[in-house]
């Protein structure tokens, strides 16, 4: 705005290019950022072996952490990145985003019909999804009984389950609990709403154990909780190790969340970045993700690959496309964002 | 030249030398660059960000604003301060209690067992604070070591559950800033003269109007310094309340990360960050002049 302002911005944007110019090489190889593994730990070398582009994985912990330095530096330095879907509407409303080149990635085929068609992207314009599911209840059968319905019961459960539950902490799963027990939509924005779900999550913290994020398969496995809140991915990781473990999606039903790739339009190999996400969607190096970390990936002939017993195992791994993508996929909310964060803020905080 | 040579032919009585000479101002400038390139810079980027709007997209809009701060008086946000300045302030209670405590037995012991004392105390030190704190979630948690040990006594009832309270909580908080005190306390704890007690009890104070009117106000500034230490710590703490606390409370130093890591609003996160660090040098900025005029005080007494 004002001459100061932009000396000010100046300066911001030189802080954030050196922190960035530290933290990823600034010569032609190709720079992949994904969670820590979230993909297999040789990716990088084979892909690199089999096509000839020199490739570096770096990590990042969560979207919000890549997303800020991706917002600040315009997307330079990174070739290809890993975000959920929310995030990838973003970089693409902000036009950060280079559109999909089918011609490039033949192994786009692979995606099952429903991956092509999800609602944040029709036609994989400038997203690939990698790894999708849902959330639901995660269980101890043989301590729960009557067996879960709805989400009223991890927000509002038996007296055998107080303070023995968990809660996700992350913004958009925990009011998603709450929205979907009153049959809201998970993408609702109407304040009124917000308020109402608000002073409803409030009300369940006193009967939950704790919000947890990363622990709750554990929680499971010790008996510290019988009921969670949690990813189908992650409670297969409960089912590992205790096959009483159960997962159930509740009658009000839930959400669709979906992991994507996307390549940067400021990346200066888009040729090789449409390698790597080729070189994903091959059907045997997607399946890496479903054997080794238990979650869905999109990609049709990789799942037909997996043995039977895996689904028999974790039952939602055998779940058909058609019923994931019958569930409501979390979108972008906007401005509305701010309001998700400080309903949560005054969840946390309620006393 | 006369300036360094002073303070050790005059120790007492002469004033000390203020006036900084060549010398200590290179010795100081590597600390000083420092101290300006990390801290002073970053925190002046970072108060200055206060002032902007959030982007839509959890960018930063470069338009003049307030609101930032105006936000900070909201009661939601201010709810979260007083109860971060609560829970931080019982941790200092405890903790300067039991560091007291535990200072004066450690100078009241022989003088050759007090190295090994104090190393024993600020032996947790040396691993790291989140190990230390996970340590707390194996022993309190509902089928943790605790609730293990108490059923092989024996007990058979609900298991008690201790982790994610206020209690847990504030347990971490003084269990980790503890040494702190027991440190800060035991050197003007050490030094006192024993005469000085001595004389009390000869002039027929008992041993508790002693401790109280002799040994305590000698040793209030090693108390305020702990004390201040260990709030400040406390207050924009946010590894404890995020595992002990179970996310259940929210503290100042939870609030600042999310909205730097989940809210993406860095301009609110700043403005926080801002009072916290404002109080955080009021209380440091207070407990100095306290400490001054205790030393001062002090330096009277020896001159009278």
């Amino acid at each position: 705005m004002t001459q100061q302002n932009s000396h000010f911005r100046q300066l911001l944007a030189g802080v954030a290019a050196a922190g960035l110019a530290a933290a990823g090489p600034a010569s032609a190889e190709l720079v992949i950022s994904n969670w820590d593994g979230y993909m297999a730990p040789d990716a990088v070398t084979a892909f690199t072996s089999e096509t000839g582009e020199a490739a570096e994985m770096v990590v990042h912990a969560t979207n919000e952490e890549i997303m800020g330095k991706l917002i600040a530096s315009g997307g330079a330095g990174y070739d290809v990145v890993f975000v959920s879907s929310p995030f990838a509407e973003v970089l693409h409303n902000l036009d950060l985003l280079e559109p999909i080149d089918a011609g490039k990635v033949p192994n786009i085929v692979n995606l099952y019909p429903e991956a092509a068609a999800l609602p944040h992207d029709p036609g994989n314009t400038f997203s690939v999804p990698y790894a999708w599911g849902t959330t639901g209840l995660c269980y101890r059968s043989d301590l729960v009984s009557p067996e879960p319905t709805s989400w009223n019961d991890l927000l509002h459960p038996a007296e055998a389950q107080v303070g023995k539950v968990t809660l996700l902490g992350t913004d958009r799963w925990l009011l998603a609990a709450g929205f979907l027990s009153h049959g809201f939509s998970v993408n609702e924005t109407d304040q009124a709403k917000l308020d109402e779900v608000e002073a409803d999550l409030i009300e369940a913290k006193k009967t939950m154990l704790a919000f947890d994020d990363t622990t709750f398969y554990s929680k499971l496995v010790s008996g510290e909780a019988t009921l969670v809140h949690a990813w189908d991915g992650w409670c297969n990781y409960g089912i590992a190790e205790n096959p009483d473990i159960k997962f159930m999606i509740p009658s009000e039903g839930s959400d669709l969340w979906v992991d994507t790739m996307v390549v940067m339009k400021a990346s200066e190999n888009k040729d090789g970045a449409f390698k790597f996400i080729n070189y994903i969607l091959d059907a045997k190096n997607h399946a890496w993700a479903a054997e080794n970390i238990l979650y869905k990936v999109p990609n049709k002939p990789a799942m037909e690959s997996l043995s039977a017993d895996m689904a028999a195992t974790y039952p939602n791994m055998g779940m058909a496309p058609a019923d994931l993508v019958a569930l409501e996929q979390l979108r972008d909310v906007g401005d509305a964002s701010r309001a998700y964060a400080k309903a949560v803020s005054a969840i946390k905080a309620a006393q | 030249m006369r300036g360094h040579l002073a303070p050790h032919r005059f120790p007492e009585k002469t004033p000390r030398v203020q006036s900084p000479n060549t010398r200590s101002t290179l010795l100081m400038a590597p600390a000083l660059l420092w101290l300006t390139a990390l801290m002073v810079v970053p925190c002046g980027l970072i108060f200055a960000l206060g002032f902007f709007r959030r982007g839509l997209y959890g960018g930063i809009e470069y338009t003049f604003t307030l609101e930032n701060f105006a936000l900070i008086v909201d009661p939601l946000y201010a709810g979260i301060f007083l109860t971060s300045a609560r829970i931080a302030g019982l941790a200092t209670l405890i903790a300067v209690i039991i560091g007291y405590a535990a200072a004066y037995a450690i100078a009241a012991a022989p003088r050759h067992r007090q190295p090994l004392l104090l190393f024993l105390a600020v032996l947790p030190f040396w691993s790291n604070y989140l190990i230390r704190t996970y340590a707390w979630i194996v022993l309190l948690n509902r089928e943790g070591l605790i609730t293990q040990g108490l059923r092989m006594l024996g007990y058979e009832g609900e298991p008690p559950s201790m982790l994610y309270t206020e209690g847990a909580v504030i347990t971490g908080l003084v269990y980790n800033y503890l040494p702190f005190v027991i440190l800060a306390c035991y050197a003007p704890l050490a030094r006192l003269n024993p005469e000085l007690a001595e004389a009390s009890r000869d002039l027929g104070a008992s041993a508790f109007t002693t401790f109280r009117r002799v040994i305590l106000p000698m040793t209030v500034p090693g108390i305020a310094a702990g004390a201040v230490f260990v709030f400040v710590l406390s207050i924009g703490n946010f590894i404890t309340p995020a595992l002990l606390g179970g996310g259940r409370f929210q503290m100042m130093g939870n609030l600042i990360y999310a909205q730097f890591l989940t809210a993406n609003d860095w301009p609110f996160g700043a403005a926080i960050s801002m009072v916290l660090i404002a109080i955080m040098m009021g209380l440091l900025t207070l407990q100095a002049i306290a400490a001054e005029k205790g030393a001062g005080e002090k330096r009277e007494g020896a001159d009278g």
